[in-house]
């Protein structure tokens, strides 16, 4: 029967080559999608329907966190987190400026990776979702009420945030590791000395469970290797956190060459509980140094900073049971814990084979010092003595894998483009999927936790080339969807995304959807600058500064004529959206502006510095279309000579405020 | 004690629990709105049906010129004299008086139901009609004259892109239930004096 169904279709395959007169030669991906019957039917959510996940998808260097709907692959919003958003006054306005700030001073752009999923008891709560900052190192908390950017931390001894944003089973931490060696304290010295100078800290962060607050807790002061990816223990494994690294050459120059050379790099298991002992017996150093803590008041609607002076520094070679090293072969790059918690996967990035360790065996191991040597002082743990099982041969180039509920692991392979299904325990290559092009990560909905919702599969791919219209030399990047519900996984869906998703991670919608928030509340505005209604309007001069303080509803500003303002002045719009409706933002945009516009929830106070040049009359106006009298909601500021005699003056309607 | 006297004091006495529900409701409904907004009218005050409601239909009704729903009445110092003032004759009544003064009970609250809604169709007349000269939005009707935005008094009526609904609340069914047990009260009264 099979193969009368397989003939028929080849048939057809034939029959459509020639009557389709050689439209475009597309490859198996396409012909796939339609085989999985249904596929359309299956992707298809109705208007005014939910989609069934929330995906949050790393904007990679847009810096930024994407938020899609599964299965549709529809894009809902684009969070603004590492780099300013013009469009929504991110990181411009007065009050998320110090959002964007280091000790490097004012960074405007980020490299944004690893989005997690807070945790409770190993399973996703939906209360915030983390991502890392890869090249100035930073960590952020976003809000799943709010969808907005609440807290962004600083990483000091870090060098290339990679190792990082994942979450501990029950949020007590989210770690940092470093993807570059560096030394530390950074000074002046000859590269090539890296060798046995250079360190890599890993950073665990504490998270506070009623406000999310990040607080840094702690650093591991490890060998100068390079940490790439981590997940956490759970279950009989929690309080260990396990970490790869690739670079245990320690080379400093062409590591594409000189970092491949060692035949295994390490997965180190770190066991953080056994840290929290050192660090109450105090076996810490602390070290000076200087990070940004970036906290965004949901209450002033505004932003500050506060700067971390100290950190304390573990060790590892002083603080035995510490560190472990697991060898992992061919500079593994995923690190992934099964649901249990009893198997470690590493994926070696240049391998073709996957391995895995068992914790069981890895306690064992530590029991009856099955070492194998040590790597400053860190002792090795005997391959062999650790090893679970070996995915022989599942295909080229593995870089991570997720797990269903059902005891199966999906594993990416960048190599080989294609996706590999396998048994758990039994190491049984299940199925393979062909991707288009060259993955890098995959998501299963809570497939980094200790309940997966193994419906979907979303493969997020590096290379796009060929799959949707073409747009120019560069290309949207690439996203596939697989139902991994049967035995076989079955493609459902390409679907572009922004920046290049490095990684992702999804969750059943009614987990959030009731807590996504409507409004801000008008009298729970505490912003210094808020008014609360039309008549609080006012301008003030404050030497050359002057502060307008303006109210938007539909479908006018109050004042919208405000005299008095000369050349060389500073001009701080302090806006307040007196709205309490859903989905009535106002947009305030002033001509000729070297800032940005903004965008003004209902209720909230945003405020806009602008330095007017030029003598004139210079329009105002509502950008975001508000109400049927929307290209009405405008007015006019006059910018006089400076010295000039004309005294301040704002009005609506030719009235005065405040009468 | 004689069954209609009970039902007499518990008819009457129920008015108040007018200041504990609203007498009515209106709600609109239109597309954009998947959320009704509405109100809820009180004898001493009208209130949002969800929060902030009056402030958005306020907002949505000055384009057309309408005032914003009031939030101080005349209405809302007179009705609540009025109710305490026929609850106490109402249990005066019931305690003191014969069963036949029930009936007059009765009768007076029936006039002085109507007049209360009498009132509440002049209000939503001149809510609807008494439009701003410089309202942005003037439409007219097919005669030419300005179309108006009167609220039904009750049941369901298209106004524009809204559907706007206005029906009785739980204060007014309980109203209904304590006159119709005063009523029932006079009967029974009726019934027992002939025994």
């Amino acid at each position: 029967m099979k193969s009368i169904v397989r003939n028929a279709f080849l048939a057809m395959v034939v029959l459509s080559f020639f009557t389709a007169c050689n439209k475009s030669g597309k490859k198996d991906g396409q012909a796939n999608g339609a085989l999985a019957s249904n596929a359309a039917e299956r992707v298809y959510v109705a208007p005014g329907k939910y989609d069934e996940f929330y995906a949050f998808v790393s904007g990679g260097f847009s810096g930024q966190l994407s938020v899609y709907g599964l299965p549709s692959g529809r894009l809902f919003r684009v969070i603004p987190v590492f780099s300013q958003d013009p469009e929504k006054g991110y990181g411009y306005s007065e009050e998320t400026k110090a959002m964007m700030m280091t000790s490097h001073g004012f960074v405007p752009w980020g490299d944004a990776h690893h989005p997690d999923i807070s945790q409770t008891n190993g399973e996703l709560d939906g209360r915030w979702v983390f991502i890392n900052e890869n090249n100035t190192p930073r960590i952020a908390r976003i809000s799943l009420k709010t969808f907005e950017t609440s807290e962004i931390l600083e990483i000091p001894n870090s060098a290339g945030n990679h190792t990082s944003a994942y979450v501990t089973e029950n949020t007590e931490y989210v770690v940092a590791g470093t993807r570059f060696s560096v030394p530390i304290p950074q000074r002046d010295m000859p590269i090539k000395d890296y060798k046995g100078n250079f360190k890599g800290a890993i950073s665990f962060i504490k998270v506070d469970q009623e406000s999310g607050q990040m607080d840094l807790s702690f650093q591991i002061m490890m060998p100068g290797f390079d940490y790439d990816k981590a997940h956490p223990g759970r279950g009989k494994s929690h309080g260990w956190f396990f970490f790869t690294t690739y670079n245990s050459e320690e080379a400093n120059s062409l590591l594409e060459v000189n970092a491949s050379q060692n035949d295994k790099d390490f997965i180190a298991a770190v066991n953080w509980k056994k840290a929290e002992e050192y660090l109450k017996a105090g076996k810490f150093t602390t070290m000076p140094v200087n990070y940004a803590h970036n906290n965004f008041n949901e209450n002033t609607h505004t932003a500050t900073t506060t700067w971390g002076k100290t950190v304390r520094v573990l060790n590892p070679a002083e603080c035995p049971g510490l560190v472990y090293f697991l060898p992992t072969p061919k500079s593994p790059h995923g690190c992934d814990v099964d649901p249990t918690g009893e198997y470690i996967v590493g994926s070696g990035k240049l391998a073709a084979s996957i391995t895995v360790h068992s914790y069981t065996k890895m306690m064992a191991a530590i029991e009856n010092k099955k070492f194998d040597g040590d790597a400053y002082g860190i002792p090795i743990l005997k391959y062999e003595a650790v090893l679970a099982g070996t995915v022989v041969q599942p295909g080229l180039g593995p870089l991570h894998t997720e797990f269903d509920a059902n005891g199966n692991a999906y594993t990416s392979f960048f190599i080989s483009s294609e996706v590999v299904k396998w048994k758990l325990g039994t190491w049984e290559v299940l199925d393979r999927q062909p991707v288009f092009y060259s993955i890098g990560h995959l998501m299963i909905p809570g497939g980094n936790s200790r309940k997966p919702f193994g419906k979907y599969l979303v493969a997020m791919n590096k290379i796009t080339k060929d799959r949707f219209l073409p747009t120019g030399p560069e290309v949207s990047q690439s996203a596939q969807l697989f139902d991994i519900s049967g035995d076989k996984m079955q493609l459902l869906l390409d679907f572009p995304t922004i920046g290049e998703p490095h990684y992702a991670a999804g969750i059943p919608a009614e987990k959030i959807m009731a807590n996504s928030q409507k409004i801000y509340k008008l009298e729970e505005n505490k912003h210094t600058n808020a008014i609360k209604g039309e008549s609080e309007g006012k301008v003030v001069r404050k030497g050359n500064e002057v502060h307008v303080y303006m109210t938007m509803i539909r479908s006018h500003f109050a004042p919208d004529n405000i005299e008095g303002v000369q050349v060389g002045d500073k001009v701080f719009f302090h806006i307040t959206n007196l709205e309490q409706d859903y989905d009535v933002p106002h947009g305030f945009a002033v001509l000729g502006n070297n800032n940005s516009e903004l965008l003004i929830m209902p209720g909230r106070t945003t405020t806009l510095v602008w330095e007017p040049k030029e003598v004139g009359v210079w329009p105002f106006y509502c950008t975001d279309f508000c109400s049927a009298l929307h290209q009405e909601m405008q007015g006019y500021i006059r910018i006089s000579p400076k010295n000039s005699n004309v005294p301040i003056s704002y009005t609506l309607d030719g009235d005065k405020l405040g009468k | 004690m004689k069954k209609s006297k009970i039902m007499m004091l518990v008819g009457s006495a129920l008015l108040l629990l007018l200041f504990v529900f609203p007498l009515w409701n209106i709600t609109l409904e239109a597309p954009q709105y998947p959320q009704p907004i509405g109100m809820n009218i009180f004898i001493t005050k009208i209130v949002d049906a969800n929060p902030n409601d009056i402030q958005n239909i306020n907002l949505m009704n000055h384009y057309v010129g309408m005032k914003p729903i009031p939030t101080e009445m005349t209405e809302f110092k007179i009705f609540p004299k009025v109710i305490i003032g026929m609850v106490i004759l109402g249990l005066l009544i019931g305690f003191k008086a014969h069963y036949q003064w029930y009936l007059v009970w009765f009768i007076l609250m029936l006039i002085l139901g109507i007049a209360g809604m009498y009132d509440f169709y002049l209000w939503e007349y001149t809510y609807g009609h008494d439009l701003n000269a410089k309202a942005a939005i003037k439409f007219l009707n097919p005669d030419g004259s300005p179309l108006d935005y009167q609220p039904p008094l009750f049941g369901t009526e298209l106004i524009l892109n809204f559907k706007a609904r206005s029906y009785p609340r739980t204060g007014a069914y309980l109203l209904f239930l304590g006159m119709a047990l005063t009523l029932i009260a006079f009967f029974i009264g009726h019934k027992e004096s002939k025994k």
